[in-house]
């Protein structure tokens, strides 16, 4: 099958819970076909690498490329020699895809053709030629070093730095945020990424996939949902076992209430960072009554290991489900209120309204998705787009905002939380009875995609068994990939005390996108 | 020498610097209790001084000795500020010698050294916060001074304790340009007591700081002198409301009896105060940087405003 008239004879992938597509390209194909969905507005979704040199003597890597097309999940990957494997700069066409280049040469050492070169997850902590993703590199230790990054400089009369982090004045995410300022109005961010870089692909090298399904649940844990079902679909989808239509639809039960438990949390933040502590904590209240009731019907506050592979660990009794039910009364009420007070507040309004812009144009040409995105108009959301079950039955309304300033981005947050308690309501009613799970088993030499519209945006888990069954390759992609980016063009002509604000209103994973 | 004057300076001073923790934790009680928390313990802040004064002091290598000096100078400014203002008696031995236009630059001068002292190090958030409080502090300024010199004319006399019994002792009088003046050192108060809607005193985020910013690498027994001299600070502004805009009770004859039934009035009149404060923090969220320069010309509008209604309205008396 072919697709964007490239001529790529693409395999469609069996099994899987949405459309996807396979296809081994060359480098003048890659680019053919990057070009193409640059031109049909369509969007990149991962770029990741792979040490392919126990298979192929001649070709020793790999990178794969994944596409979000009107058709389904495309997944194109490009061989690359053994000696110095390179692959086409493809952050011309795609902007988002440079940190991504640059951390496939940090983990597998291919690298791009052109592009930044800097290094993105590496920190000066383990030597330029250890490349941790190779099959024969070994467990080491090294000595931590300070590194020279390279920061781009603004040159100017009165132009200074301010760098921030990676240790803030709170308890907060490492991130290093290098600021050019003009007294106190932003003229370039640069963000240093990679703290958390913990070696979870390496870890994932040699699991079942069972323990793969718990480790990917901690990868970031306010999305441990959404990494849950897409490497359980992944999972699934190597297995050839689909999960019964019951546990499907509590995987959907669980993720909404993933949702509203992270937008309820960074609303509170939200009114927080304008020191409006009374929105805070109100709305840390009802997070907190919200994760009470997940830990008292499912077992887990946060929701981790309740969606395994084949299934799901826990049913819902018809109690359970009234306790649901009576929650979201009491939370749609509440947050009426709440939304109320903060539409009314002046003060909030004024440092809300306008701050941080990203415009849908620049949207569209950085590819900023999920919920940054459609606050800026971008119709990004696989519950509507590529619905798997059982979305295709509930019909999500897709919630856009045009003006992408935080008020935007809270907005965006106000109405997903009430179009998510109407489908925890559709999802009760129509609920199909029968089991919740099937037996898995894992079969060698297979892969498998899983893609699932998470609360920040839509998460890719791309899934490989080796011979032994085991896993092979795991590689899990955040939508903040795409998205951080984004946040530095946003800070851009804003005052720097506006830049808390303009992130939290962004709330971007460190731990997903750093793994 | 007057020693129920020099006794009512000794007992002020004594009751600011025991009070002024306590003032600090009420206020941040009644801000709790207004967000539906539960509240922390009214001598929290007192422990918290303990705590930082029994830990080591960790110093910038390239701190000089005015990054030291700093604490004590600042310290000091605020212990005498607050002895200056006549809360307990009018008859005090520094009324003759500091009057509102001295406090005014007792204020500026421990600005100036925190300001120093947060540049001192050479960070980029000590600067940071040096610059932003010096916008805020030289629009303050003339704000409050504008505010004294509405009250000097009524009293016909710049000296805090004459302002004092000129509006707690004479005949009972409106005075509607008080009203504006009252406004007027109420936003005043705010921006210099680095509250919300200027500045978060509560934040982590080293960005919008303004006043922790700049005493950011401070730190054992330095920062307790400062956070203490934040709390005098506090309570001196709170003090010099009640003795410009509510003064009645403040005894002016020599009587002991007076002074402790003086210092029951005061400690409901703090109560009051610090209450009203946590409900504007409560209800207000903090404005952007640029809109601070609109709020403090606002309140020194307001402060010629009650200057021009006390020279068109009240002289003709």
């Amino acid at each position: 099958m072919q697709l964007l008239n490239q001529p790529i004879d693409l395999e469609p992938l069996a099994e899987h819970a949405m459309l996807a597509f396979a296809a081994r390209v060359n480098s003048r194909e890659l680019l053919n076909f990057c070009s193409a969905v640059v031109k049909a507005d369509r969007r990149l979704v991962a770029l990741w690498g792979s040490d392919e040199r126990d298979r192929d003597e001649k070709y020793g890597y790999a990178v794969h490329v994944a596409f979000d097309l009107a058709e389904g999940l495309v997944c194109l990957t490009l061989p690359l020699a053994s000696e110095n494997p390179v692959f086409p700069d493809l952050s011309l066409l795609f902007p988002c895809a440079d940190r991504m280049q640059r951390a496939v040469r940090d983990l597998t050492g291919a690298s791009a053709e052109a592009g930044d070169q800097r290094p993105w997850l590496r920190h000066a902590n383990w030597p330029a030629e250890h490349y941790p993703l190779r099959r024969d590199t070994p467990d080491a230790r090294f000595a931590s070093e300070n590194e020279n990054y390279a920061f781009v400089r603004v040159e100017g009369d009165g132009v200074h730095e301010i760098p921030v982090g990676p240790i803030h004045a709170g308890i907060i995410e490492p991130g290093h945020f290098r600021f050019s300022v003009m007294g106190e109005s932003v003229l370039r961010l640069e963000e240093r990424l990679g703290w958390k870089h913990k070696g979870i692909e390496r870890r994932f090298v040699g699991m079942g996939l069972g323990d793969g399904a718990r480790l990917a649940g901690r990868v970031s844990g306010d999305s441990t949902l959404a990494y849950a079902w897409a490497y359980c679909q992944a999972a699934e989808a190597i297995g050839g076992a689909l999960p019964p239509p019951r546990a499907l639809w509590l995987r959907a039960l669980l993720l909404e209430r993933e949702r509203i438990t992270n937008h309820l949390g960074d609303l509170g933040y939200l009114g927080n960072d304008v020191a409006l502590a009374f929105g805070l904590m109100q709305f840390m209240r009802l997070k907190e009554d919200w994760i009470r009731l997940n830990a008292s019907l499912f077992g887990h506050r946060l929701l981790m290991d309740r969606v395994v592979p084949g299934g799901v660990a826990v049913d819902l009794d018809a109690r359970g489900a009234q306790a649901i039910i009576d929650q979201c009364h009491a939370l749609t009420v509440e947050l009426r209120r709440l939304k109320k007070i903060y539409d009314e507040h002046a003060g909030l309004q004024d440092r809300f309204l306008s701050t941080g812009r990203v415009t849908p144009h620049l949207a569209q040409r950085l590819g900023v998705i999920g919920l940054a995105g459609r606050a800026s108009a971008q119709h990004w959301d696989l519950r509507c787009n590529h619905p798997c079950s059982p979305y295709d039955r509930l019909e999500p309304k897709m919630v856009i905002e045009r003006n992408g300033d935080v008020a935007a981005r809270a907005l965006v947050r106000f109405a997903e939380i009430s179009e998510s308690i109407h489908l925890i309501h559709r999802i009760i009613s129509d609920l199909p009875p029968g089991s919740i799970r099937n037996e898995l088993r894992s079969a060698p030499g297979q892969r498998g995609f899983g893609w699932i519209e998470g609360w920040r945006g839509d998460v890719l888990v791309a899934l490989e068994t080796g011979a032994d069954g085991k896993i092979r390759r795991c590689h899990c992609h955040d939508p903040s990939w795409q998205n951080w980016p984004a946040l530095e063009h946003a800070a851009i002509d804003n005052i720097v005390p506006d830049f808390p604000l303009i992130n939290k209103s962004f709330n971007l994973s460190y731990a997903g996108q750093d793994l | 020498m007057n020693f129920y004057a020099l006794f009512a300076q000794l007992l002020e001073l004594v009751i600011a610097l025991i009070m002024a923790p306590i003032l600090n934790g009420w206020v941040n009680q009644c801000r709790a209790w207004l967000q539906n928390r539960s509240a922390p313990p009214l001598l929290q802040t007192y422990y918290t001084l303990s705590k930082l004064f029994h830990k080591d002091v960790l110093l910038a290598h390239n701190a000089s000795s005015l990054f030291r000096a700093a604490p004590y100078l600042i310290f000091s400014c605020m212990a005498l500020a607050s002895a200056i203002v006549p809360t307990l008696s009018t008859e005090l031995i520094f009324s003759p010698a500091a009057d509102a236009i001295a406090l005014v630059g007792l204020f500026a001068l421990a600005r100036v050294f925190i300001a120093l002292a947060g540049m001192d190090v050479g960070t980029s958030f000590g600067s940071l916060g040096s610059r932003r409080e010096m916008l805020i502090g030289f629009l303050a300024e003339p704000a409050l001074l504008m505010v004294f010199f509405t009250v000097s004319l009524i009293a016909q006399s710049t000296s805090l304790a004459t302002i004092v019994e000129t509006l707690a002792h004479r005949d009972f009088v409106i005075y509607p340009s008080l009203a504006f003046a009252g406004v007027a050192f109420t936003m005043v108060s705010l921006a210099e007591n680095a509250r919300v809607p200027i500045d978060n005193p509560t934040t982590h985020l080293e960005l919008t700081m303004v006043h922790e910013a700049m005493i950011l690498e401070y730190s054992g027994r330095h920062l307790a002198l400062i956070e203490w001299a934040a709390s005098l600070k506090l309570f001196a502004y709170s003090c010099l409301g009640i003795a410009l805009f509510f003064p009645f009770g403040i005894p002016s004859a020599a009587d002991p009896a007076a002074l402790a039934v003086a210092a029951a009035i005061l400690v409901v009149k703090l109560a009051l105060g610090g209450f009203v404060m946590a409900l504007i923090e409560t209800l207000s969220a903090k404005m952007r940087i640029f809109r601070v320069p609109e709020f403090l010309g606002t309140a020194f509008l307001l402060a010629v405003l009650a200057m021009l209604v006390h020279l068109l309205l009240e002289t003709g008396q």
